[in-house]
């Protein structure tokens, strides 16, 4: 019986080539059938081809199964399956015609195509437009994804044919642009690319310039006499020049076996110890070679006499460099494109410029924030009460370190901003309560001595702090909600946590004006501030407003610690960090007032940023040529911006 | 007579306040003059305006036979020019003793350098001496300042004054929280100095300014009400609802 | 002149001559020199020692006399040490790369020799070339000039700009301590020329000296301290002493009053902070040939302030407090944070005095400010018996001319 069934199928299997060769997939891999046995990168395209355009509708599996080594050759008759493996080492053969199983064969008399890793990438660029209309959205937004990554001339055809009938409205416009994009790198019609080119002048995306740079990238070419007319030039360079040293162009000569190279100094030198002879080199003696003159001299003695190559004076410079010109040619052949090209990418950097700004205006915006929060509660104890609180800095870090505790007890990060946010207010205000009552209170009238014995509770505390957490920094971890960023453009974006320090700040400007024009305590505050003998005799308690006021700036440090921990490193240095820009910042604004304040706050931080763009290599030297700037602008308005005049500003 | 010090036309103002509105004065060498007028009147900025501390916003402030302009120069130069101004609070140096405080005020080149190698020559000596018996304090001269009575601490600010040797002094309430010898005393002084060079007396108390015996000027909400003798401007029906009548 | 000015001026004497039993007792103790009871390294602790107080003496006179309280002395005493630096560190280079270059058979060209000392020097912060600011680096005598040029011009160009807008009391301090903020951060970058952040080092080495033991030139330098020390007091108490010291003084506790008397305020506070910028540059160009090294982290504005606090600590306004207040300061802050102080146990906690030493300091200090104005000075007085006038009438009474007062105003 079994025999029997054996006899059959080897009757079955010589009377197949026959039926499957009719199949029109067959032949076409029948065809090509040396190449794809080749299995070569270089040779295999046409079979590709031929297979992705013949518009059959079985070309797509057959390429993803031969993508996928899953394409077997019989050996007896050269055909090719789909093979599938059947357990002990048999494999069911399924035609790719008709999709139908036309039995199995051992594995011994098949041999598997294994496609290498440049032949699967070829057959993939081929399976993109079959991808590109799959049924599947994600599989085309896939494909769409795959060719922007590694953009192909080969793409530009399939996908121009799966543009129009796309479903999809957002799928279409990304396909249509990337239609545009590929049609500038890869289109063979020059005015259509140019049609592409200009098409987006107004647009600030990456991709637009990922595409438009490589048309401008240029080769630097030496030619001899003048440079090639017929080449698409950028610019003829002299040597000697900014763009071109001279030594750099003639070491371009000398690469391109132009020119003699020239011996270098540490050349000459190992030259000259090499033929040292009797004390002497070219007749020079030894204790002489301690100028370039005299170390000339033996070298052009040794050239003479061959024992060396003959060096090249600066007259040989100049004719090698005379004969020569130099230019930078640009890769991109055509003329019309890399006009083209420029000037949309003028067009373009404009464009980027003028977001730029923007985005830097943003960021300055967000700096500004955060020293405007950093400040504010200086400004009430500076400004307000005439004390200056060298601890101010402490009290920000221990708002942090009393975000990162609350942390540690509560695991959600939301509840956990709520929480800390008022336990960092009462942390620090009692903090500045009772700074006031043990220390300040006694020193008022002596600011000096108050900026000292202040400092002596700064390093106090940061020892402290230092001493309970540590000398690592400490993680406080914004909630989920604040993480990534409000992007505008590919140009202009910013983060959430940014946004959410701006939002305080204003809340903060708020409440401060709440505070001092609707409060008891503000008018109390502002009568003390004014007139402290007066406001007393009216009834006002002095001390307690005093004490009050200073909680209420120690407070607020508190809770602007817990924002900038958001973003920046809690470590007991943290104060220190922000201490010498806040008190910039309420100098700079003018003392005694919010506005003052804020406009400080906004002029450091501008100013900071914009240094940072003209020189963005090196925030330490943007840092210190703001502080210089700031020294020179206190000269022109020592009052700060917002000055009081006159009798009240107390002179 | 000639002028020493002409002021024409000079106005200045605070946030919008004016403090002084085109006011015009002038004053002769040799000359004392009293100010009088209410609170707010102008008088102190008027001071100001004069020595170089307050920078009016229009007006011209002539000085000396030369006609420079005080508005160009500072105040350590307008001190320097031969004006000495004497505070409402007495203002000397509580750290230092009488003497040095004198020595300091001495006229003498004032530039650092010579300073430093400042060495006191018989002559500073000896006015020193002098000046602390004018003001009578020869008892007081070795001890500090700080350690001085209220009405010792003007005089030695009168003397510190003396020793400038001004060509005009402007005296802001020198009778304020003082006796009434004390008060004489400093009428004294003051009449003795005003033989040499012009004073300028700003004063509350009539009392006081009756017997200075001079020319008096009126200020009133930044300019001149009046001006003339105490007797004229007391009869003076502008000067009596402003300031008299009240 | 100058017996009459020590005779009115006893504590010089005094002072001069404890400093001189100090540095003659050092000396009989030291390795080099003497019995060997004090180590190498306590005599550079002892003579960097002597350089704080030189600053400290140059911080009395801008702050306690002058009533400048500048953060930023301490720029000027780096800026010192940088100037001597540049010339220990080229010096010492070329010496090893002559030495090595000349185990070559060809001599080197003089090119050659500023080339390898370039990268020598340099390499650490990937550059080779010399800058600007090292083309005197092979002048001793133009490298001393701008020990106190250097600080000098600094100071004469920020005091001029900050004097002459009339920036006073706490704006002043902030603003010295922004200037030295600007120029600490400045010297981080590594294209400062003065090697970033790596500092300058080795500087304890004298080159062409390798020979003598440090010992020696410890003592050496211990000797030179002291002498800069005591003409460093002499010449401040010869400042202070007159009638410009009378200026000054008057200046601190009234400065509109000064200036009515016809005194340019602004050229007397440019003098004394020029002048104090130079001793300070003095001090840190001894001071860091004994610590061997200097990086920019030495001029960060806590370091002035710091400074501050020693003075305060020994008594501002009188020169031997601003000694005594750095000598102490400095002294038992070395003991406390060099492990050498015991532990104390508490049975819960174990106090290490490494952790808490700053703690203490801080507290220290604010103790003594509210409780001991005059500082450690202050019970010189006590012991003369010398009371302090009490005649500064209610608080913000009529005595305008007090210094309390006065600084109420600021």
């Amino acid at each position: 019986m079994r025999h029997f069934l054996s006899f059959l199928l080897a009757l079955a299997l010589l009377a197949l080539p026959m039926g499957a060769a009719a199949g029109p997939v067959q032949d076409i891999l029948q065809s090509h059938r040396a190449l794809i046995e080749k299995s070569s990168r270089k040779t295999i395209q046409p079979a590709i081809d031929a297979l992705a355009n013949s518009g059959l509708p079985q070309a797509q599996t057959l390429l993803e199964t031969w993508q996928a080594k899953d394409m077997w050759q019989r050996k007896s008759d050269g055909l090719f399956f789909l093979g599938r493996s059947a357990g002990n080492g048999a494999y069911d053969l399924i035609d790719f015609d008709t999709g139908d199983s036309v039995g199995q064969a051992d594995k011994g008399d098949l041999d598997q195509l294994k496609p290498n890793s440049g032949i699967r990438a070829l057959i993939g660029t081929a399976l993109v437009q079959f991808q590109l209309s799959d049924p599947d959205p994600a599989r085309r937004w896939d494909a769409v994804v795959a060719i922007e990554r590694a953009p192909a001339a080969d793409h530009l055809a399939p996908l121009r044919k799966a543009v129009t009938n796309e479903p999809d409205a957002a799928l279409q416009a990304k396909k249509r642009r990337l239609e545009r994009l590929l049609t500038i790198a890869f289109d063979p019609e020059l005015s259509s690319r140019i049609v592409a080119i200009n098409g987006f002048r107004t647009d600030l995306g990456v991709d637009v310039r990922a595409t438009l740079n490589p048309l401008l990238s240029t080769q630097r070419r030496v030619f001899a006499g003048e440079p090639d007319k017929a080449l698409n030039i950028a610019a003829v360079l002299k040597p000697g020049s900014e763009a071109l040293s001279r030594d750099a162009a003639y070491d371009m000569l000398v690469s391109a076996g132009l020119a003699m190279p020239r011996v270098s100094p540490a050349e000459i030198r190992n030259t000259l110890a090499a033929h040292v002879a009797d004390g002497a080199v070219g007749g020079v003696p030894l204790a002489q070679l301690n100028t370039d003159a005299a170390r000339t001299r033996a070298y052009a003695a040794l050239a003479d006499a061959g024992k060396a190559p003959p060096s090249v004076t600066d007259a040989d410079v100049d004719a090698a460099l005379a004969s020569h010109s130099f230019a930078d040619v640009y890769d991109e052949p055509a003329k019309a494109v890399t006009d083209a090209a420029q000037e949309a990418l003028r067009a373009i950097q404009l464009r980027v410029g003028l977001n730029q700004a923007l985005d830097l205006g943003l960021d300055a915006l967000s700096l500004a924030s955060i020293y405007f929060l950093a400040a504010i509660g200086l400004a009430i104890t500076f400004g307000v009460m005439g004390v200056i609180n060298m601890a101010h800095g402490e009290f920000i870090m221990m708002g942090a370190y009393t975000g990162y505790v609350v942390q540690q007890i509560i695991p959600d990060y939301t509840l956990s901003i709520i929480v800390a946010i008022p336990m960092a207010f009462a942390v620090t205000f009692v903090a500045g309560v009772a700074m006031e009552r043990l220390v300040i209170r006694w020193l008022y009238n002596r600011p000096l001595e108050t900026l000292l014995a202040t400092f002596g509770i700064s390093i106090a505390l940061q020892q402290i702090a230092k001493n309970i957490f540590g000398t690592q920094a400490r993680p406080l971890t914004s909630p989920a909600w604040l993480d990534g960023a409000w992007v505008l453009n590919d140009v202009v974006g910013i983060s959430y946590i940014r946004i959410a320090i701006f939002v305080l700040a204003l809340i903060f400007l708020g409440v401060f004006l709440f505070i001092m024009k609707r409060t008891r305590l503000g008018l109390e505050t502002r009568a003390v501030t004014q007139n402290p003998r007066m406001a007393s005799s009216m009834g006002i308690n002095k001390d307690r407003v005093n004490m009050l006021t200073f909680g209420l700036g120690s407070g607020i440090a508190g809770i602007a610690g817990v924002a900038i921990g958001l973003f920046a490193k809690v470590t007991s240095e943290l104060g220190s960090d922000y201490i010498v820009q806040s008190f910039m910042t309420v100098v700079v604004g003018g003392v005694g007032n919010i506005w003052g304040t804020l406009a400080g706050a906004a002029m450091i931080g501008f100013l900071q940023k914009g240094i940072e763009w003209l020189n963005p290599s090196n925030t330490l030297a943007a840092q210190t040529y703001m502080i210089i700037f700031i020294i020179i602008f206190i000269q022109f308005r020592p009052r700060g911006i917002i000055a009081l005049k006159g009798r009240a500003a107390g002179d | 007579m000639t002028t020493l010090l002409e002021v024409s036309g000079v106005s200045v103002s605070f946030d919008g306040f004016k403090a002084i509105n085109n006011l015009s004065f002038q004053i002769g060498n040799a000359e004392m003059r009293a100010i009088i007028g209410p609170n707010g009147a102008g008088k102190t900025t008027f001071m100001d305006i004069i020595t170089g501390k307050t920078r009016p916003d229009q007006g011209r402030v002539i000085w000396g036979e030369k006609s420079v302009s005080l508005l160009k120069m500072s105040e350590a130069q307008i001190a320097r020019a031969g004006v000495g101004r004497k505070f409402q609070r007495p203002t000397v140096f509580e750290d230092q003793t009488v003497f040095d405080n004198l020595l300091m005020a001495l006229k003498n080149d004032r530039s650092p350098w010579r300073v430093l190698m400042f060495k006191p020559k018989f002559r500073d000596l000896g006015k020193a001496e002098e000046l602390a018996s004018e003001i009578g304090l020869s008892d007081e001269i070795h001890r500090k300042a700080g350690e001085l009575s209220h009405g010792q601490k003007q005089w030695l600010e009168i003397g510190m004054l003396l020793a400038q040797e001004p060509r005009l002094l402007l005296v802001d309430e020198p009778a304020a929280g003082m006796t009434l010898a004390e008060r004489e005393h400093t009428t004294d002084i003051l009449v003795e100095a005003a033989k040499t060079r012009a004073v300028v007396v700003v004063e509350h108390d009539m009392e006081f300014v009756r017997r200075l015996n001079c020319k008096v000027t009126v200020l009133h909400e930044g300019s001149v009400l009046a001006e003339g003798s105490l007797d004229h401007v007391t009869a003076n029906q502008d000067v009596i609802d402003v300031y008299l009548g009240r | 002149m100058k017996n009459t000015f020590l005779m009115r001026n006893p504590s010089v004497l005094i002072f001069l001559g404890v400093l001189a039993l100090f540095t003659l007792s050092v000396t009989l103790l030291s390795e080099a020199t003497g019995a060997a009871l004090i180590s190498t390294s306590f005599v550079k602790t002892l003579g960097k020692t002597l350089c704080l107080c030189l600053i400290a003496i140059a911080m009395d006179l801008v702050w306690g006399y002058c009533g400048i309280l500048s953060l930023g002395h301490f720029a000027f005493f780096g800026l010192g040490g940088y100037m001597v630096g540049m010339w220990l560190m080229y010096e010492r280079t070329r010496g090893i790369v002559e030495t090595s270059l000349a185990q070559a058979q060809i001599p080197p060209t003089p090119q050659e020799v500023v080339d390898a000392i370039g990268t020598q020097i340099f390499g650490v912060v990937g550059s080779s070339d010399f800058p600007l600011v090292w083309a005197f680096a092979d002048s001793l005598p133009i490298q001393l000039a701008l020990v106190v040029l250097v600080p000098g011009l600094l100071a004469l160009v920020f005091g001029w700009l900050a004097f002459r807008s009339r920036v006073t009391g706490v704006y002043l301090s902030i603003l010295t301590q922004a200037m030295t903020l600007a120029l600490s951060l400045y010297l981080f970058q590594n294209d400062s020329g003065l090697r970033g952040n790596n500092g300058l080092s080795g500087l304890q080495n004298l080159p062409g000296l390798d020979e003598v033991p440090q010992s020696v030139v410890s003592i050496w330098f211990f000797w030179v301290s002291a002498l800069a020390l005591g003409l460093g007091y002499v010449l401040a108490a010869w400042v202070v002493s007159g009638k410009f010291g009378s200026v000054i003084r008057g200046i601190r506790d009234d400065e509109q009053r000064v200036r009515f008397l016809g005194y340019s305020v602004e050229g007397y506070k440019l003098f004394i902070f020029v002048l104090t910028a130079m001793i300070a540059g003095v001090a840190g160009a001894l001071y860091y040939p004994q610590a061997g090294i200097i990086n920019p982290a030495e001029i960060a504005p806590i370091a002035s302030i710091y400074l501050a606090v020693w003075v305060a600590i020994g008594g501002r306004g009188r020169l031997y407090g601003a000694v005594i207040g750095a000598a102490l300061v400095s002294l038992v802050s070395t003991w406390f944070t060099g492990g050498q102080a015991p532990d104390v146990p508490l049975g819960f906690y174990t106090i290490k005095w490494v952790d808490w030493w700053q703690v203490l300091l801080g507290g220290s200090f604010v103790l003594v400010t509210l409780f001991a104005p005059k500082g450690i000075g202050g019970l010189f007085d006590l012991a003369q018996g010398i009371v302090a006038p009490r005649r500064h009438g209610q608080a913000l009474g009529p005595g305008q001319g007090a210094l309390q007062e006065k600084e109420a105003q600021e």
